[in-house]
């Protein structure tokens, strides 16, 4: 199996997240650089000016120069680090939506300490939901009455994407704040209770991966661990249908004959 | 009340207890802020030791724990929550700032200045005071039924608004902590401004009244909002308000039975628009001790006095509009977020400028090493690393990977660890001569700095790698990812050196204590330094000077050419 955890970042699995590796590296070499530069001047004027017999402090000591040049370069590299790098990377995530006939469309409801997942099912369209109606049986409080909740497929931890076809999430939150993290996707976003963030990303390999709750949200807030399965578009197709509500049997429309009389 | 009147021989209780002078009243600030830190480093061993070997029964202290906190000596994630947000919390609220500000703040500036007191010695007392019952409140905490606060330092809502009691208690606790911020930074401001001795401009000031300065307007500012979130919180909590809670919350499987309509993202706004400010004023009053420390120990005047203190000035305005890099994944737009990231970037410059002066500052000196030069040489690059770590932070792209990671924790450690605390360490033992007329001993001192300056790398250094690998904060049981395991026996190599760092603590409370008592006697200059605490008796007296001190030159004369001695104090007439 291939490892995708390790001391460095997480493997990449995701389309969008090369930009956001290469703008970490970028900086962190910048970062390097610069230290090493002062490290080495502070630990060759510790040397050269300590105290000793003979030496003495010099009240006046020539205007330096290469601090000046040294700002501005700083400066400039970080204008560069921004317009370069970091702001068309978050514009892409944030802004650059695909288009949604050719995503799949998934709704995340975060709770403590859970992440329930809703399909929309074949008609692509979500059920109704309701606050009301959030048991430990219907976690997103999916409305069975309305004809377009009948497809809708929800799960709780277990988060299938197909390969290769972007996905648009609709991130809630039932009760406190989440934050959405799958490690190998690059992503990251918090879920706040009251709003709906959408958060999109496309997945370029099939695997077993993890997401993860980054934002501390009670006593089992690092146990808030769901799965993240990339698909084959096949296998996630035969999965979905696995998942889909069954029509109802005969015995099964024989019991809701009465409820329907006594409405 | 006159000078004369309170400096007749007054009662114990008057002179050492309820003292209105700043003295007194710094050094009760320095002593409940040493204490707080080291009460807040306590929490945070416990914590390792989960961290490290999650799951297995503390040994020997497991037994102390009542069943709220740990079962067989086994930690609960209830209580690892409440050691995490009582940790942050002590350390900055109660261990760093009144230490910082309280203490070194009301004893060296009034000295400084050539003041006799602080502008408003009752005001002084009375902030010390609310501090104190801000304090009481926050341990009290850990006692009431299902104990302290556990939502973290930043107690975000809803999760805070729907925590146990303790929540209420770390409001309260706020409100008096903040409260007495208020008061302290009034004074502060007055007594600079109008206190100064006589021909001491304000470009004749020593860096480190200027960034007492700059922070006294941070804490006037910035704690107001917070103050005002807490009451709003403590309404949303007691009142049945919904400030921070919308509608329609399911928690545990029921409808929350509330008005609803607020939004959590206002406590967030509220508390970052304090707590970024909080950040410089927990580095400025550390870069003016260091700088202080540096003047006297390379035996010159700082390079680029004038620029660091514009820079101090801009980073005081600046840091009121960088808070929202605290929010970048909150849902944040794009333009939003890159005025953000601007102002972020921005703010970086004059916190270079003013490390670049201190770096240069060294340049051309005849640099002594005693324990307070130690500890101030090592806040540069350690200050250096929390500043860069800061940047891939600041950038929301690469923020997105990093939010919330251990790479967070390890950047403001560096700031506030091995930064602050240095810079306080520093200070410690760079004016405890002033403040008790004895010196601390070398010995102790040089084994506290070469002990502790590894260990608390080996802390937080791994932190970064942790961070990288995606590992998140706040996790009771970080073996429970698969993204985690690798970087697990970190986990256990940060814990050593945690409490390693613990055990290398004791030569400075041996050398803090025994130094009062057995402590090398000084005169009034021990370090042949030019600023004007100096010029006063080891200890002062009180009303601090025997002459009215007047001001000649400015701050750093040293090593200036044709004079007898390398130093001459301000006081010494041109």
């Amino acid at each position: 199996m291939e490892k995708y955890y390790g001391f460095g970042l997480p493997v990449d699995i995701s389309t969008h997240g090369a930009e956001i590796d290469r703008l970490i590296y970028v900086i962190h070499i910048f970062m390097a650089v610069l230290f090493m530069g002062w490290l080495a001047f502070l630990v060759l004027t510790l040397v050269k000016f300590r105290a000793r017999p003979g030496h003495e402090a010099r009240h006046h000591v020539e205007h330096f120069k290469a601090p000046t040049y040294l700002e501005v370069f700083v400066a400039l590299f970080e204008v560069v680090l921004l317009v370069g790098f970091a702001f068309p990377a978050f514009h892409k995530t944030r802004d650059v939506f695909p288009n949604r006939a050719d995503a799949l469309e998934v709704r995340i409801v975060a709770e403590q300490f859970a992440w329930n997942v809703h399909y929309p099912g074949a008609d692509g369209i979500f059920g109704k939901t309701d606050p009301k109606l959030m048991g430990a049986a219907n976690p997103v409080g999916l409305d069975l009455g309305d004809p377009l909740a009948k497809d809708d497929v929800t799960t709780i931890n277990q988060f299938h994407v197909p390969v290769n076809q972007p996905v648009i999430a609709r991130l809630s939150s039932k009760d406190v704040i989440h934050s959405f993290g799958i490690p190998v996707m690059r992503v990251k976003q918090d879920v706040v209770p009251g709003q709906t963030i959408s958060s999109w990303f496309e997945a370029k390999k099939t695997g077993n991966f993890e997401i993860a709750c980054a934002q501390l949200c009670g006593l089992g807030h690092y146990r808030m661990r769901g799965f993240f399965i990339v698909d084959s578009e096949a296998d996630f197709k035969t999965w979905l249908d696995q998942m889909a509500p069954k029509p109802p049997a005969p015995p099964a429309t024989a019991a809701t004959t009465p409820q329907g009389a006594a409405a | 009340m006159s000078h004369g009147e309170h400096s007749r021989e007054l009662p114990f209780w008057r002179k050492y207890i309820f003292s209105l002078d700043h003295k007194v009243i710094g050094a009760q600030y320095a002593v409940t802020g040493l204490l707080f830190l080291l009460f807040g480093f306590c929490l945070m061993m416990l914590m390792r030791w989960q961290l490290a070997y999650p799951g297995q029964p503390l040994p020997w202290l497991g037994g102390l724990f009542n069943e709220q906190s740990m079962v067989g000596g086994i930690m609960l994630p209830e209580f690892y929550n409440q050691l995490g947000a009582m940790h942050g919390t002590i350390m900055v609220f109660l261990g760093v700032v009144p230490l910082a500000v309280g203490g070194f703040g009301n004893f060296v500036v009034p000295l400084q200045i050539g003041a006799p007191d602080m502008a408003f010695p009752k005001l002084n007392m009375m902030s010390y005071w609310v501090y104190f019952i801000g304090g009481v409140v926050m341990f009290a905490s850990f006692f009431v039924p299902a104990g302290a606060a556990q939502s973290g330092w930043t107690s975000y809502a809803p999760l805070s608004d729907i925590a146990s009691f303790g929540q209420t208690m770390w409001l309260f606790g706020m409100v008096f902590l903040i409260t007495s911020s208020l008061l302290g930074s009034v004074n502060f401001i007055v007594t600079i401004v109008q206190l100064r001795a006589q021909g001491l401009t304000f470009f004749r000031l020593p860096f480190f009244v200027w960034a007492q300065f700059v922070t006294a307007f941070l804490l006037l500012l910035a704690f107001p909002p917070l103050e005002a979130a807490a009451v709003l919180q403590l309404m949303d909590r007691l009142a049945g308000t919904s400030f921070f809670l919308p509608t329609g919350l399911v928690v545990s499987g029921k409808l929350l039975e509330v008005s609803g309509g607020g939004n959590p993202l206002l406590w967030q706004h509220l508390f970052w628009f304090l707590a970024h400010p909080e950040v410089y004023v927990l580095i400025l009053p550390a870069m003016g001790i260091v700088a202080e420390i540096i003047a006297c120990n390379t035996r010159k005047p700082l390079y680029g006095y004038k620029s660091m203190v514009y820079s101090v000035i801009f980073i005081g305005f600046m840091s009121f509009v960088v808070w929202a890099h605290h929010m970048f994944l909150t849902g944040m737009g794009t333009k939003m977020s890159a005025f953000f990231q601007v102002t972020t970037m921005i703010i970086s410059i004059p916190s270079i400028i003013i490390l670049t002066a201190l770096l240069l500052s060294l340049w051309g000196g005849s640099i002594r090493f005693n324990t307070p030069m130690l500890f101030a040489t090592a806040f540069l690059p350690m200050f250096g690393i929390g500043g860069l770590t800061g940047l891939p932070l600041g950038l929301a792209a690469a923020d997105i990977h990093l939010h919330d990671t251990y790479y967070v924790i390890g950047h403001f450690h560096y700031v506030v660890a091995p930064g602050t605390l240095f810079a306080l360490f520093a200070g410690v033992y760079h004016w405890f001569p002033k403040v008790t007329g004895r010196k601390m001993s070398e010995v102790l001192g040089k084994i506290h700095f070469w002990l502790s300056f590894p260990l608390i790398n080996g802390i937080f250094m791994p932190m970064f790698i942790m961070g990288l690998a995606g590992v998140s904060r706040r996790l009771y049981d970080p073996t429970q990812y698969a993204h985690a395991q690798p970087t697990q026996p970190l986990n256990v190599v940060i814990s050593i050196c945690a409490w390693l760092l613990g055990l290398a603590q004791i030569p400075f409370i041996i050398n803090f204590f025994g130094s009062l008592f057995f402590g090398k006697k000084v005169g009034q200059n021990p370090w042949q330094a030019t600023t004007l605490e100096w010029s006063a008796p080891s200890p002062p007296p009180h009303g601090n000077f025997e002459t009215v001190p007047v001001v000649y030159r400015a701050p750093y004369e040293y090593s200036v050419p044709g004079e007898k001695e390398d130093f001459i104090p301000q006081t010494e007439r041109k």
